[in-house]
């Protein structure tokens, strides 16, 4: 059978199945539609929300991102799992015992405010926002790869199978979904990295590989970690095991991630679907460890796969080059320019440009992107004397490196790279599109309710029944999706991919500190809270906007500290400012301070529900 | 399992309960500081050369790649467990349980 057959099969059933569920399972009320009627059980609320943290970019990317940073990719690695340990033992259990769906509702309930709740509102449209652009783009890329098709129709059709089953079946349709869709990845995940763990390593425990001894090939074997050491330093790369960022931005970025995560709104809703804060707590360890499967998988495929791009296609003629080559030439995920003539691959570390920059580009474009002639130009301007695909760039001879390679290839060319049976690159694609599409459904969701639920019904339109209100979410869900395909056909450049980094530092610097505040300082009221979060974000925002999109330079970083990592400081200003402003205003009224005991106890006790009544202003 | 179900809880066990709580989120986050942050990113030129190494890694490289994520799995196993046995301790229940 033909590659696309496998797809085709692999992506069929899974579809099938997805859809199915959703159906199944679909909500009839309000609860059901944001909680799935709070029932859910820890195990499988723990792989959904698994699958629901874990997006296109994290499946396909970060092993990439890994593997070409060695070990300051572990930023992303402790940066990710440990914003759920914040994430469990100080938000959760405290916002599940609240009560109501959603946590601009916390917030504005906590707070005793309007305005809090409309910029909780306005930061979770924005973080969801710019998420789902990012993921809509991805299952654009990957249909349009598969069948064949544009990417403007990939993305429609990846928007219409998403609003489907996260507009019609809301949380409980999704919960069910993400379950399935959590196997799928984990499977697809999973499986390449052991077989090449074998084939390197001869262990088939590809963590257990990766601190073992390479054994492929030599009489001799060598620990793994030196090996590629080695193959790092001996074409002009630093050591693998070693850093390049400097302590301070490595540890600014980690902990923006951490609270970035322990912030994200479409991940702290997961846990309100779950029975009670015992169930809370049990679900969050199911989820860390789900996520672990994957997450302690990807420094194996990222160091695996940076040793067979080197190995096997270093001083290698193009002529005797693997297949997979000239398979991911034509998708634009690796180019090759002969520089020197000789017909020869030649990968080199970061040479020095004439400017004297560190410069390993190797052509002369804005955004280092493979460009090629249009498809009916003259067929001497397609391939070269090599049969390599030609560009429509100049190459950049201030450097010889000859090879561009995308860090998608790294998880998505693993198994042709190790030569695996061509049912793992389909089960690899069907991972890939679960992930983007469950990221996205639960990110719409969130982006739904907080216009119905928090928009709609507690600030525009209070007297709008349960039934007129998932009518909204499902309206505001068909337009967000209009909006994010929009944007996933015609992405704003380089937007997409910065605004993740931004997403994070916005949760960070306004949600985390305002959540942990409104749970651990009782005497925080709104004053404090709403200045805080302003500040927070106002701080962040305009940081990032700075330097990366009006041109400010790395000389000029604020103690050295990366845009990617601004959120964590922006945290802290959101916290002084804080405190500073409530030392000034007056303690919040009786009530309030009441529904904060209600919620630090892990049990309902008589008369609770008396204590906070409905607080509007 | 029966044993002392309140009939309310009173503010003086609420805030006995709450202190006990934070005790032990803030050994969780202690713990949680030194395997991410200090291992893997402040102390970890420190650890690389004088750490015995975690199979032929370096306990810095391991603990950043491997490491802290083995360890964050295992503190919230561990937090569930604490904070499951002192709900049950001062008299907070589940509601299954009543």
């Amino acid at each position: 059978m033909t590659q696309d057959t496998w797809n085709f099969i692999f992506i069929g059933i899974s579809f099938a199945l997805y859809i199915g569920i959703a159906f199944k399972s679909r909500a009839g009320s309000t609860k059901e539609y944001y909680t799935a009627g709070g029932g859910v059980s820890p195990l499988a609320n723990g792989m959904a929300t698994a699958a629901d943290w874990m997006s296109a970019a994290t499946f396909i990317s970060m092993a990439g991102v890994v593997a070409s940073s060695g070990y300051d990719g572990s930023r992303f690695l402790m940066g990710w799992t440990g914003g759920f340990v914040l994430l469990t033992v100080l938000m959760v259990p405290f916002l599940r015992k609240f009560g109501k769906s959603t946590v601009p509702d916390f917030i504005g309930d906590r707070f005793y405010s309007k305005t809090a709740r409309f910029v909780a509102v306005l930061c979770a449209i924005f973080i969801c926002m710019t998420y789902i652009m990012g993921q809509m783009r991805g299952v654009g890329v990957v249909f349009s790869q598969l069948f064949g098709i544009g990417i403007p129709l990939g993305v429609i059709i990846g928007a219409s199978i998403v609003f489907l089953y996260a507009g019609l079946g809301g949380m409980k349709g999704i919960t069910y979904t993400q379950v399935a869709q959590y196997s799928v990845m984990a499977f697809a995940y999973t499986i390449p990295a052991v077989f090449i763990a074998i084939l390197l390593t001869n262990n088939f425990i590809p963590q257990l590989g990766l601190i073992g001894n390479y054994t492929q090939g030599d009489a001799t074997p060598v620990p793994f970690l030196e090996k590629l050491n080695n193959i790092n330093t001996s074409i002009g790369f630093s050591k693998y095991t070693d850093g390049s960022l400097s302590k301070i931005d490595m540890f600014c970025i980690t902990a923006a991630l951490m609270c970035g995560t322990a912030g994200l709104p479409h991940v702290i809703v997961r846990f309100f679907t779950v029975k009670d804060v015992k169930a809370v707590r049990k679900s969050a360890c199911w989820t860390l460890a789900f996520i672990a499967v994957i997450y302690l998988t990807a420094p194996t495929i990222g160091a695996f796969s940076r040793v067979n791009l080197i190995e096997k296609l270093n001083n290698t003629a193009y002529s005797e080059a693997p297949a997979w080559l000239a398979e991911y030439e034509t998708t634009g995920q690796m180019a090759w320019v002969d520089k020197n003539n000789d017909g020869i691959i030649n990968i080199h570390g970061p040479a020095t440009s004439s400017a004297g920059k560190p410069n390993n580009n190797v052509f002369v474009s804005d955004n280092g992107k493979p460009k090629y002639p249009p498809a009916d130009a003259d067929e001497s301007l397609q391939k070269g004397q090599h049969g390599e695909r030609l560009l429509a760039l100049k190459p950049d001879m201030t450097n010889p490196n000859e090879l561009y390679f995308g860090t998608d290839i790294m998880v998505m060319a693993n198994p042709s790279m190790a030569g695996l049976p061509k049912w793992v690159i389909a089960l690899l694609m069907a991972g890939c599109i679960a992930a983007a599409l469950s990221t996205a459904a639960g990110l719409l969701l969130v982006l739904s309710t907080s216009i119905s639920h928090d928009l709609m019904k507690n600030i525009i339109k209070p007297d709008l029944s349960d039934r007129e209100e998932v009518n909204y979410a499902r309206i505001a869900s068909f337009v967000a999706l209009g909006v994010a395909t929009y944007f996933g056909i015609n992405p704003p450049s380089a937007f997409i991919a910065k605004t993740v980094a931004f997403a994070f530092g916005l949760a960070a610097s306004s949600f985390f500190p305002t959540l942990l505040m409104g749970i651990f300082n009782k005497r925080m009221n709104k004053e404090g809270a709403v200045s805080g979060m302003v500040c927070g974000i106002l701080f962040t925002i305009s940081y990032i906007i700075y330097f990366q999109f009006l041109g400010g330079t790395k000389d000029q970083w604020f103690l050295g500290i990366s845009p990617e990592g601004i959120g964590f400081v922006g945290m802290l200003v959101n916290f002084a400012i804080a405190l500073v402003v409530r030392f000034f205003t007056p303690a919040p009224p009786e009530h309030i301070q009441h529904m904060v005991d209600r919620i630090r106890r892990p049990v309902s006790a008589p008369g609770d529900e008396n204590d906070t009544p409905p607080v509007v202003h | 399992m029966s044993k002392n179900i309140p009939s309310g809880p009173s503010p003086d066990q609420d805030s006995r309960y709450w202190k006990k709580n934070i005790t032990v989120l803030s050994c969780i986050l202690v713990i949680w500081f030194i395997v991410s942050f200090g291992c893997g990113i402040l102390f970890r030129d420190w650890l690389d050369v004088h750490f015995p190494k975690v199979g032929n890694a370096p306990f810095g490289f391991w603990m950043a790649q491997q490491g802290s994520i083995i360890c964050f799995v295992l503190l919230l196993i561990a937090y569930s467990f604490l904070m499951n046995r002192l709900d049950e301790r001062s008299g907070y229940q589940s509601p299954e349980h009543h």
